[in-house]
């Protein structure tokens, strides 16, 4: 749709909306601060609802927590934080032009977020192997014998801290797999070849995304595995 | 001007076919889209309207329709006009066409990002329409909880469709945001820009910041709703107030998404149409950054009697009285417009006047309803319901309809008729003022909202409301009749019959060619500096 | 992980809402009383002490609109006649801005404004803040009618949901009364025009109003917080008496009796419902709060404590005066005890009732 004749820019990606590449360049920029702004503020509206129910149910959140494993979040959060600096370096190539190296580092800074996932997906069914589902579904007989067992005990409403558990981390962890597929996404470009010193906003736009990903992260960790 | 544009092909005609409009990148396109879109859900909520407003002809409930249908009822009403009427209506619709116009760029930064909103905006509404077929919904627009996650009806899918528009929502302010910042024609400066854009522009910055903390708000209350996890649930362990200080947080800043872009309408009806340099241009288009500021903070006042804390009531209180002030502003600066000109009572500028009138009332009605101790008497009444009608119909929808009235012969080259735009005008003041005035006087005597059935002596102010109700439907059916008429058999215009000073009147044919312009236009002219503004200095 | 929509509960959550609105359709009402107003501009009747001051707030607030209104309109509306366009080329004026002027439209408003909250923060402030002495009065909202009590008077319990005139609310005028408000399920609103009170009844939670009457007389008693289908008929009457009389007749009409003629079962189902004993047992086969007393009587309970026991006259008196001796299994002890609250007569005619329920 909308294809013209278009003056000759100085690369193939130029919008003939634009006037010039650094116009286009800057509304790319731009856009991606005010997209990662709604993205904070969606999140803010979690950790709210968090501190919320902290103030309410001090106990039931330090009792509840007990339960999240710290190393596995702790694992989680290396991976994380090596994989923001994968995704910086990849931003770095697509500067320089480096196609080969920036798909490198992309395809590293992939793997980082399977094994993210990988993670959690232990830590979930573990979860859900003795009852501790959110909400309704938790089942408080098995849940209670599983903490016994681990030496701990629940006070208060333990399903409401697992609720916001769910939640939290389940929105991070889509936004973990979208991630993923855009992160794919310009590593098939920079395979292709696609960026070069002056064009390499989707590397960075992607990078920036990641690190917001990551830092949701940084606040998430400690809130639900580190209470105390 | 006109003939260097007359040989090429307008946006209309540039490309054939069904494909050409769904998948278009052009702005203009995407607008008038929208604007299909939203005064085909404005029909279907002003039929949702009548149909309430007959069963309450009289006190007993069921004469026309069940409590359960009532509801329903109130609530498709007021989810469709908020949700896919107002919200999208003048930013969407008449935004999308004209803001790339009026700043002189050949599109909005991110054209397939707009056309992605466009399908996000049908995707969101078929949500709302699978609500109407699968049980409905009866929360109210508001969908407070526990109510709402208790009730039987669908309840999921009418918030995911939310869900989902807010995402319409925030994608389009984005793409403004960002188009105001980057596009701009050469010599376009902030104090260049017409107040439209200012409006349109604070309007997108409530939507970024706002929508967000709605799409979590709706997010937590599914999931609250299928796995109940206890957050607003008194049943389980939560706080049912919280919610309404998610719902009010996005919802209040929500009001001013709905009326900036009316206030926008409204300085170019006013000035265009008498003549005169806008009265205080930097008041009006600061006033609107500050209501869009002080507009996060006052949610609290929807919750007066809500058992939030007292300290919180005084607060909000305070913070309303002080978001009125700015708006105060630009009333005064509208009439201020006035002096001194050179009136035309053409269809739009009845409009504009008219907005003036409604719009003050609804105003000064939330003054009412910002002070605590009257607003315990007053809250969840039918003066509440009055007030927010005369500020969103008699604000935003009346501003809307001027707008449509003033832009279309730039969208379609042609003219309407001013005949019956005049008859029709008349008949929307007059059934508009008896529909909703009277509900002030109910209000004050304490007939609460969401009614199904009421005491017998509000029976004739109830029977009025009714009355006015079905001049508003003759008056919009003449409307969409000479509307679609004028497409036809309209007389064709030259590219700007107001003879208006903004840039989608003086760089481009109407309707506008396929990229906008001609070569990038520069700016030197201020947007209200017209030919009849005497220079002299003698009319001071 | 879990599928995304819970069925079960979907269900359940249906079958709920449709019981409640069956029992709902049952109910008839006395019509209200008229709601008195001097003319259909003014407030309407004020019959408590915060009327006035609301009121005046209110005619104030009218009479500064309606100052703005008229001087916005009239200056319009003589521009629109003034300077409408009389030939094509008509000049205008080159004024785009005032300093003096827009500084006085902007601190004006500003300065009315600030007066409007402070007034109206002080009365709702007062509002707030009950007075020592106060009459105590408990109100429960429920899906679709009020239950009232009185902790100085027990046993005396009045209710909306009754076919006799929706009696919600009996309050001696001139002394102040404290209202200690709670919902069993969804968010109602208590709401008095004449009093000009209203407040927010949420589950889980007590919220606390109060007023003193000025007027004897019946008021209308509105539920203004959208609560289902049958919201509009969440009404009531509030009775203000002299307070001489004032003890005598909230006796008379808070105490149940059993009426000539009327049958122990009969007269069982009138306890059950003024009792509020419907807040928490239905009598059709949906446990609420507590078990549904249908098929009750007879069957073979199971107690926490692992035991069993007959559900007889004796169980189920015992049920109602130590609640907490025996608890059946899978409730938690939430019963308040009705000893003293009930009469022989009453728990006679309830088991009555529940024999007839199967
Ligand atoms: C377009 C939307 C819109 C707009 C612009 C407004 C504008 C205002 N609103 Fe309104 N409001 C709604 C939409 C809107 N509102 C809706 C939808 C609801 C109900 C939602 C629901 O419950 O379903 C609501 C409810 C609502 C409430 C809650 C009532 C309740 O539930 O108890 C309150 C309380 O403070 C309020 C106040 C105000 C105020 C002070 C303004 C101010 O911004 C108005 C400022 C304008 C003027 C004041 C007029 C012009 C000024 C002058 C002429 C100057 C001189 C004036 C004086 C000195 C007095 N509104
Ligand atoms: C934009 C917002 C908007 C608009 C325009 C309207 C318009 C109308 N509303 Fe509304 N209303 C709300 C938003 C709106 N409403 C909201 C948010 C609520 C609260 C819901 C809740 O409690 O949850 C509400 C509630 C509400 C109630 C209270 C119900 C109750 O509490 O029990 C009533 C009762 O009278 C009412 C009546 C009307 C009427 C008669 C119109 C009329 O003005 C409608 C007239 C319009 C038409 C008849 C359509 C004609 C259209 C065409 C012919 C198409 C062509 C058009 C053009 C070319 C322009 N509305
Ligand atoms: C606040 C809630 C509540 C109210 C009000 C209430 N009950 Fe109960 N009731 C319960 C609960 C919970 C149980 C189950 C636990 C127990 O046995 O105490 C119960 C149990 C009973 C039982 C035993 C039922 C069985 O299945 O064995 C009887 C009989 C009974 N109530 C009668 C009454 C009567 C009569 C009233 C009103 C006058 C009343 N209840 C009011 C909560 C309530
Ligand atoms: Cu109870 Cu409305
Ligand atoms: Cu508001």
């Amino acid at each position: 749709m909308g294809n013209h004749a278009k003056p000759a820019k100085d690369h193939a990606f130029f919008q003939h909306h634009f006037n010039t590449v650094g116009q286009q360049a800057g509304a790319a920029k731009m856009g991606m601060w005010l997209f990662l702004a709604t993205e904070v503020l969606m999140f803010s509206g979690l950790f709210l609802a968090y501190f919320i129910v902290r103030a309410l149910y001090p106990e039931m959140v330090l009792s509840s927590h007990e339960l999240l494993d710290k190393t596995m979040g702790g694992i989680n959060t290396v991976v994380l934080l090596t994989s923001s600096f994968t995704m910086a370096m990849a931003v770095r190539y697509a500067q320089l032009g480096d196609n080969k190296r920036c798909a490198t580092q992309l395809l590293l800074t992939m793997a980082c977020a399977f094994i993210f996932m990988g993670v959690k997906y232990v830590e979930y069914t573990g979860k859900f192997s003795h009852g501790v589902f959110p909400g309704a579904f938790f089942n408080y007989d098995e849940a209670i014998q599983y903490a016994h067992s681990h030496g701990h005990s629940f006070r208060g409403l333990p399903h409401v801290f697992f609720g916001l558990y769910f939640v939290m981390t389940g929105l991070h962890g889509i936004h973990v797999l979208v991630g993923i597929g855009v992160i794919f996404w310009v590593y098939l470009r920079a395979k292709k070849g696609h960026f070069k010193d002056g064009y390499y906003a989707p590397v960075e736009n992607v990078g920036l995304y990641w690190h917001i990903v990551d830092l949701v992260w940084i606040f998430l960790f400690p809130l639900l595995y580190l209470v105390k | 001007m006109a003939d260097a544009h007359s040989n090429e092909s307008n946006y209309l005609t540039a490309t054939r076919g069904l494909k050409s409009w769904l998948f278009t990148l052009d702005h203009k396109r995407i607008g008038l889209m929208y604007l299909v879109g939203v005064l085909v859900f404005f029909l279907a909520g002003g039929l949702f309207a009548l149909t309430l407003r007959t069963e309450l002809l009289t006190p007993e409930g069921g004469d026309f329709i069940s409590a359960t249908t009532y509801n329903k009822m109130f609530t498709l009403h007021g989810a469709v006009m908020v949700f896919l009427v107002i919200i999208p209506s003048v930013p969407a619709a008449l935004g999308n066409f004209l803001l790339p116009l009026m700043l002189g760029a050949k599109d909005v930064a991110f054209p397939r990002l707009n056309l992605l909103s466009f399908w996000v905006y049908t995707l969101g509404s078929m949500f709302f329409l699978y609500t109407l077929a699968a049980g409905q919904l009866d929360t109210g627009w508001t969908f407070y909880t526990p109510y709402s996650n208790t009730t039987g009806t669908a309840v999921i899918s009418a918030t995911f469709g939310a869900f989902i528009l807010g995402f319409s929502s925030i994608l389009t302010g984005l793409n403004f945001v960002v188009t105001v910042h980057k596009m701009r024609a050469p010599g376009m400066t902030w104090n260049k820009m017409p107040l439209m854009v200012w409006a349109l522009y604070s309007t997108a910055v409530i939507q970024v910041l706002a929508t967000p903390v709605l799409a979590i708000t709706l997010l937590l209350l599914i999931v609250e709703r299928t796995l109940m996890i206890g957050i607003f649930d008194p049943a389980m362990g939560g706080d049912p107030v919280l919610y309404q200080h998610f719902f009010w947080f996005y919802s209040h800043p929500a009001v001013y998404i709905m009326i900036l872009p009316g206030f926008g309408i409204e300085s170019e009806l006013i000035a265009v149409h008498s003549r005169k340099h806008i009265f205080g241009y930097k008041a009006i288009a600061l006033s609107s950054v500050a209501i869009a500021i002080i507009s996060f903070v006052v949610w609290g006042h929807h919750m007066f009697v809500s058992g939030q804390s007292e300290l919180a009531g005084i607060v909000f209180s305070f913070l309303t009285f002080a978001v009125a002030v700015p708006t105060a502003i630009k009333t005064f600066s509208w009439v201020a417009t006035l002096y001194k000109g050179s009136i035309e009572f053409n269809t739009p500028m009845l409009y504009g006047l008219m907005f003036l009138f409604t719009f003050s009332i609804g105003g000064l009605t939330g003054i009412f309803l910002g002070a605590l101790s009257v607003d315990v008497h007053l809250h969840d009444t039918y003066f509440v319901v009055a007030h927010f009608h005369y500020v969103m119909m008699g604000g935003t929808i009346i501003a809307f309809v001027g707008g449509i009235h003033h832009w279309w012969p730039k969208m379609f080259g042609v003219m309407y008729s001013e005949r019956w735009g005049k008859i029709s005008a008349l008949f929307i003041f007059v059934g508009f003022n008896m529909t909703f005035f009277n509900q002030f006087l109910l209000g004050q005597q304490g007939m609460p909202r969401r009614y199904w059935s009421y005491v017998p002596q509000f029976q004739q102010q109830h029977i009025l409301s009714t009355v006015g109700g079905y001049l508003l439907l003759i008056g919009f059916t003449i409307i969409a009749i000479y509307l679609v008429h004028s497409l036809r058999n309209g007389k064709k215009v030259g590219p700007n019959p107001w003879n208006a000073q903004s840039l989608e009147w003086t760089h481009t044919a109407s309707p506008p060619i396929e990229h906008n312009f001609h070569g990038q236009p520069v700016v030197e002219n201020d947007p209200y500096n017209y030919p009849e503004i005497d220079r002299t200095g003698a009319s001071h | 992980m879990a599928t995304f929509m819970a069925p079960e509960n979907a269900e359940a959550k249906q079958a709920v809402a449709d019981a409640a609105t069956e029992v709902a359709a049952e109910v008839t009402k006395a019509p209200l009383p008229p709601v008195e107003t001097a003319h259909p501009w003014a407030m309407p009747t004020a019959a408590s002490t915060f009327a006035e001051d609301t009121d005046a707030l209110y005619y104030f607030i009218t009479a500064l609109d309606t100052v703005f209104f008229v001087i916005i309109m009239g200056a319009m509306g003589y521009f629109m006649w003034k300077y409408r366009r009389r030939s094509k080329d008509q000049k205008t004026s080159s004024i785009t801005h005032s300093g003096i002027v827009e500084f006085l439209w902007s601190a004006i408003p500003t300065v009315l404004l600030l007066v409007i909250f402070v007034w109206g923060e002080c009365d709702f402030v007062k509002q707030s803040v009950p007075p020592a002495d106060a009459l105590d009065v408990r109100v429960t909202g429920q899906k679709w009618y009020w239950t009232v009590e009185y902790p100085k008077y027990p046993g005396v319990s009045l209710s909306s949901s009754t076919e006799e005139p929706a009696l919600t609310l009996m309050v001696p005028k001139d002394k102040p009364v404290r209202l200690t408000m709670t919902s069993t399920d969804v968010i109602h609103s208590f709401y008095v025009p004449a009093f000009r009170v209203k407040r927010d009844v949420v589950p889980g939670r007590y919220t606390q109003i109060w007023f003193q009457a000025t007027r004897v007389g019946e008021f209308n008693l509105f539920c203004t917080e959208y609560c289902g289908d049958l919201h509009s008929q969440m009404t009531g009457v509030v009775k203000v008496l002299e307070p001489d009389n004032f003890e005598r007749a909230l006796i008379a009409a808070g105490i149940l009796e059993k009426e000539d003629g009327e049958s122990l079962a009969a007269y069982g189902e009138r306890v059950y419902r003024r009792r509020g004993c419907a807040a928490c047992h239905s009598v059709e086969g949906k446990d609420g709060i507590g078990p549904a007393w249908n098929g009750l009587y007879g069957r073979t309970e199971s107690l926490t404590d692992g035991t069993t026991v007959k559900a007889d006259d004796e169980y189920i008196k015992n049920s109602i005066y130590e609640p907490n001796s025996q608890i059946v299994a899978g409730y938690s002890p939430q019963m308040p005890s009705y000893q003293g609250l009930l009469d022989e007569e009453q728990v006679t005619a309830v088991i009555e009732y529940i024999k007839t329920l199967k």
